[in-house]
């Protein structure tokens, strides 16, 4: 079978050759660079900009910036048709190639991200290795935890007050430099769609901004979720530990700070939502008016085919009542978490609507081609590129966070 | 021991030579491309005469056993369309397996394996329109391709390098006119070349060969003597999709505003 006969239909009249050949991975792909990009920002908002009230997410959402880094790159890998050779994008780069800068906008971004995490937490490496140096009698683990942060402090031992004042101003102006390139490494992906000129539907400049501005919705909405998510599980471990240690947070301390981070948080989530809101529709709106030759084409799909997935789930769903949730009066814990599971919902469809939607008709604009998402795998590539390959993509990074977070606490009071 | 300051220093310095790929130390020099390209010797076009095609398919199955794609894989480096214009205005079109075994059914193929039939009385006009890669004078394909596996040849021939193609696929979203498709059995990308394994020994392509209405012909456009350079040099030729800005390098003859 041909690659892409597999879970394409098609209806009326399509090139012989045309199939879906994009399917869920690159999905995933912009899905997931952008929630780098978004948690990015996020963090920079506290260190550039000083935004107290987002301290304690800052830290967290850096971090999880980080564990989302080696993931963005998985949806790329499992797509390709000869993934052993993917590190070609790397060594023979074709510079009039949109891909071709990925790999050097994401190696930059992964050391500023990585120099910047160390900047954050070399405090803790430096204490935690003394105090595993001062032990008595220390076992096997306790030698290879000192081992392990002794290697993390890279010779640099130093914890005098200018020293780590030096620290935070190299944070600083890590973060600053971060933005930008978070900025790039997402609007490149947008730029990959935007400039297939082939394309009726992604052609557009306006799609890299797009794709920036929904990032950062995406980003935040997921920081405030996985937040929420490990307040939850720190509520019910204080609960078991305070009588042994009670210096731990109590119930009432976490819940204040929990909800006090979320609703400051999702203020930041609104602006961003109204901003690529009014980008998409303008996008929209544009492309009805000047009504082009692919406008007949286009408007079946957007207003016709996948009229559900666009205005029901992306808009009605994933923006219209997110918002609401938000601005009512009186955020609720449970209320910020359907909004931004229903955000993040909302993002996913939007990068669905344009990866998939792209396709959905012939270049012949002549017909149209339906994509169904293989379920149950039958065969390696339905393995890759159907649900159980984006849920693997989906996971991972909670996995690499859980590792990190055993390294560099992101709850540690600094 | 290393202080903090040249720690910092030395590994800025290691980052920065890293996101550095080796290969780009060798930057392309665009003039000495523009050379290659000017290089005299062929510029291979082709010529499609719609009014002689009879839609026997012919073509796309000497093409298939020429150039290795399997013969049953629904994907295929030349088709045949067929357009049947009705008196309501409206244009049918379809190429049941590129027209691999011409077009045995009289109603139209409407996917899911359904045919629309069409009376006859209804049929304003109806025609077949051949297509294969238009060998792009400004390939989209070969300007998106990551790694530099589809390239252009200095005769203007765009080929794949099927030993450096990862496969992304890219250049099929990358091309208007839907040549491109991965290869069933390499997987990686694959496309029409004009068969250039035979035109750069001075044969014909093996569905110009194939043709046994001469609705096909393949060209040298820098030979002013070739008969095909002739044809579209004073003849009223068209080619398709011009709005994209490709260039396109396969000429028709009686093309119609109906074809796609
Ligand atoms: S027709 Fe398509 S595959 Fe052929 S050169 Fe042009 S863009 Fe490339
Ligand atoms: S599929 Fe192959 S030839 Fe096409 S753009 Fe990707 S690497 Fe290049």
């Amino acid at each position: 079978m041909v690659h892409g006969e597999a879970w394409t239909i098609k209806e009326f009249f399509t090139y012989p050759n045309e199939y879906i050949y994009w399917t869920i991975q690159i999905v995933m792909y912009p899905f997931m660079t952008g929630l780098v990009a978004g948690a990015f920002v996020l963090s920079s908002l506290y260190h550039v900009f000083g935004v107290k009230q987002l301290k304690d997410i800052a830290r967290f959402s850096l971090v999880f910036s980080f564990a989302l880094l080696p993931v963005a790159m998985l949806p790329l890998l499992m797509h390709l048709q000869q993934p052993l050779r993917g590190i070609e994008v790397m060594m023979t780069p074709h510079f009039t190639s949109a891909i071709a800068a990925f790999g050097i906008v994401f190696s930059t971004y992964g050391m500023i991200v990585a120099s910047e995490l160390w900047f954050v937490y070399r405090k803790h490496f430096v204490e935690t290795a003394l105090s595993l140096k001062a032990l008595p009698q220390p076992d096997a683990a306790d030698k290879l935890r000192c081992l392990l942060f002794s290697v993390l402090t890279l010779g640099a031992w130093d914890v005098s007050h200018e020293a780590l004042e030096a620290d935070e101003r190299a944070v600083k102006k890590l973060a600053a430099a971060g933005i930008p390139v978070a900025c790039f490494l997402h609007g490149y992906a947008g730029f990959i769609f935007g400039s297939v000129k082939a394309n009726a539907l992604w052609m557009t400049p306006l799609m890299p901004v797009i794709f920036i501005c929904s990032a950062v919705v995406s980003g935040i909405a997921l920081c405030i979720l996985t937040y929420i998510l490990t307040m939850e599980i720190r509520k019910q471990l204080s609960l078991r530990r305070r009588l042994a240690h009670p210096e731990i947070p109590s119930m009432e301390e976490l819940k204040s700070a929990e909800a006090h981070v979320v609703a400051m948080t999702s203020r930041y989530l609104l602006m961003f939502m109204v901003a690529a809101i009014t980008l998409e529709l303008l996008d929209l709106i544009f492309r009805g008016y000047t009504a082009v030759k692919s406008w007949d084409i286009l408007r079946s799909v957007i207003y016709e085919r996948d009229f559900v997935n666009i205005f029901v789930i992306q808009y009605g769903l994933g923006n219209l009542v997110p918002f609401f949730l938000f601005l009512i009066p009186g955020l609720t814990i449970r209320r910020a978490t359907v909004g931004t599971v229903l955000v993040l919902l909302g993002v996913f469809m939007m990068r669905w609507n344009v990866v998939i939607g792209g396709q959905a008709f012939s270049s012949s604009f002549s017909g149209f081609m339906h994509y169904v998402l293989p379920i149950w795998p039958t065969s390696m590539e339905t393995l890759k590129e159907g649900l159980f390959g984006a849920l693997i993509v989906a996971i991972v990074p909670f996995c690499i966070f859980y590792v990190l977070n055993k390294v560099m606490p992101v709850f540690k009071k600094a | 021991m290393i202080t903090r300051r040249s720690f910092c220093k030395k590994s800025l310095l290691i980052a920065g030579g890293l996101a550095v790929p080796l290969a780009a130390l060798e930057l392309f020099d665009p003039r000495k491309l523009l050379a290659e390209k000017d290089q005299k010797g062929p510029r291979w076009v082709f010529l499609v005469d719609t009014r002689k095609c009879v839609g026997c398919g012919f073509c796309v199955k000497g093409c298939k056993v020429e150039n290795e794609v399997p013969y049953d894989a629904n994907v295929t480096r030349t088709w045949v369309e067929r357009y049947v214009v009705t008196k309501d205005g409206k244009t049918h079109i379809d190429s049941p397996k590129g027209a691999r075994d011409g077009f045995p059914e009289k109603g139209i193929d409407i996917g899911h394996g359904k045919l629309e039939e069409i009376r006859d009385e209804e049929i304003e006009k109806a025609f077949f329109v051949p297509k294969l890669c238009n060998q792009c004078d400004n390939p989209p394909c070969v300007q998106v391709c990551p790694v530099g596996a589809t390239y252009q040849t200095a005769d203007g021939v765009v080929l794949v390098d099927r030993k450096w193609c990862i496969g992304c696929g890219y250049c099929i979203m990358g091309c208007p006119y839907g040549v491109r498709f991965f290869h069933p059995v390499y997987h990686v990308a694959e496309k029409c070349n004009f068969c250039y394994h035979r035109i750069t020994k001075g044969m014909q392509t093996a569905c110009v060969d194939s043709c046994a209405f001469g609705a096909r012909r393949v060209g040298n456009l820098r030979d002013p003597e070739d008969p095909v350079t002739k044809v579209i040099m004073t003849e009223r030729v068209n080619v398709l999709k011009e709005e994209y800005g490709t260039k396109p390098q396969v000429f028709y003859l009686g093309l119609s505003k109906e074809v796609k």
